[in-house]
């Protein structure tokens, strides 16, 4: 069976776990010589090359022309999609952006309002108080002119009595001292006095 | 060219794969064997991965964006984020001009990402721990960038060897060293990603091994191996995260190699 070499090769893979090529180049046990070292043996070579041609040739197409353009269209469709939303977001953050300046200008705006208002009616307030408190100073200021008149007239005829009282009384006094008075005198001497 | 010792080999092979083998997991084995014009094309398992990665990676973009959603899905997001991830690589590094290899870009990213992934699973093959399919994507994308640059530019595209504002003195100096680093991108953006798969997923073997090699000692290698298999778990979520960062890194050389297809003048 092994005298022709065609029949050789065939039944190589019969023998399981066999190595043909590696016993070609070198006779004796191959694995355990230099020369019988797989990778430097070229009788592999013409093998592996064309295999090596057929499958990346075939591998490149492939990616070439069926998943490179899909990968490529994916990511550029997610690319797109996510600038379209960013887009789409900073747009709706333009449009929060203005409703919140706008609110921010109506709060100002009914603020100031507001103080407005409130100054008016304190302004009010104290205009009202002010007259009120003017017209009852004038009351207060009339009451007591009158009360001073008032005690000006009593007093001018409280005084106008005190003479008579005393020249009554010094006349009393003298004539308990001397025995007599001289009402002219006395009268005279109270004015003096007075 | 199958000799009557390699049954023996076969023997032995199969016997190394049950003890622990660091190597046996980079094998390629043929699954159906074809033969064009005298080279092996056979359909082995590491074609059988990368038509896992495509079909894989290809449905999962496929399904998890079929909805279109405005609001993506769990799914639909991952698939979201790793075309806007690359796209802005690509911005960063080229610019908007540079939008153009943006399926090349992507193709690329997820490709390597996924392939350095799916390797991580126990009995998976991982198609980027081999150098011919690391150096066969960096000369894709150093072609492209020698390419496009002579097309878009022509002569003018050599500026990139010319850096503007270097005295005349030094100049064969500087195109020299510029001409050496251009001519060592494509080795150096293959052999990072493929090293650093090959190394991690011999280590994580390595660490796996002791494991499997202590655990047949009795009780106390048991005991033993919980170390190493602590070291196995720490050393998955360490190449997982350089499973996704070589894609990184080859995604990011990239763009920064069309950047000088585009614009050669530095």
């Amino acid at each position: 069976m092994f005298v022709t070499p065609a029949y050789g090769q065939e039944a190589a893979p019969a023998s399981a776990g066999a190595d043909t090529h590696a016993g070609t180049q070198v006779p004796g046990n191959a694995a355990h010589e230099g020369g019988g070292f797989p990778p430097f043996d070229p009788a592999t070579f013409a093998s592996q090359l064309v295999w090596l041609a057929i499958t990346f040739g075939l591998f490149y197409v492939f990616l070439k022309r069926v998943i490179v353009p899909r990968l490529g269209t994916i990511l550029d469709t997610r690319a797109g999609r996510i600038q379209q939303d960013l887009d789409q977001a900073a747009k709706l953050k333009g449009e929060a952006d203005a409703a919140v300046a706008a609110y921010e200008q109506e709060l100002s705006e009914a603020k100031a309002r507001a103080n407005a208002i409130g100054q008016q009616s304190r302004d009010e307030a104290k205009a009202e108080a002010e007259t009120a408190r003017k017209a009852v100073e004038a009351e207060l200021e009339k009451k007591l002119g009158a009360a001073e008149s008032r005690i000006a007239t009593i007093k001018a005829g409280a005084m106008k009595d005190v003479g008579a009282i005393a020249e009554s009384t010094a006349s009393a006094i003298v004539e308990q001292l001397v025995g007599k008075a001289d009402k002219t005198a006395i009268a005279a001497a109270v004015k003096s006095a007075g | 060219m199958k000799k009557a010792s390699e049954r023996r080999d076969e023997v032995k092979q199969v016997a190394a794969a049950d003890k622990v083998d660091p190597i046996h997991q980079f094998h390629i084995n043929p699954i159906v064997p074809i033969h064009v014009g005298g080279y092996d094309v056979s359909f082995t398992n590491s074609a059988l991965f990368m038509v896992v990665i495509v079909v894989v990676t290809g449905l999962f973009l496929y399904f998890s964006t079929a909805g279109r959603s405005l609001v993506p899905s769990r799914l639909q997001s991952i698939s979201e984020m790793s075309y806007e991830f690359v796209a802005s690589m690509l911005r960063d590094a080229a610019g908007t001009h540079g939008m153009k290899f943006f399926p090349f870009v992507f193709s690329i990213f997820m490709f390597v990402m996924v392939a350095n992934l799916i390797g991580l699973f126990p009995y998976f093959f991982s198609v980027t721990s081999h150098i011919i399919v690391t150096f066969a994507l960096a000369m894709l994308v150093i072609g492209t960038v020698v390419i496009y640059g002579f097309a878009k530019h022509g002569f003018g595209f050599l500026k990139l060897f010319v850096p503007s504002g270097v005295p005349v003195a030094l100049l064969p100096l500087v195109v020299s060293i510029e001409v050496v680093s251009f001519l060592s991108r494509p080795v150096s953006l293959s052999i990072r990603l493929f090293a650093n798969m090959l190394a991690g997923h011999i280590t994580l073997k390595v660490f796996a091994g002791f494991v499997v090699s202590l655990g047949a000692m009795g009780v106390a290698g048991m005991a033993g191996a919980v170390l190493p298999l602590a070291m196995v778990v720490a050393l998955t979520a360490l190449e997982l995260l350089v499973a996704a960062l070589q894609a990184y890194v080859f995604a990011v050389l990239t763009c920064m190699y069309l950047a000088d297809a585009l614009h050669p003048s530095h």
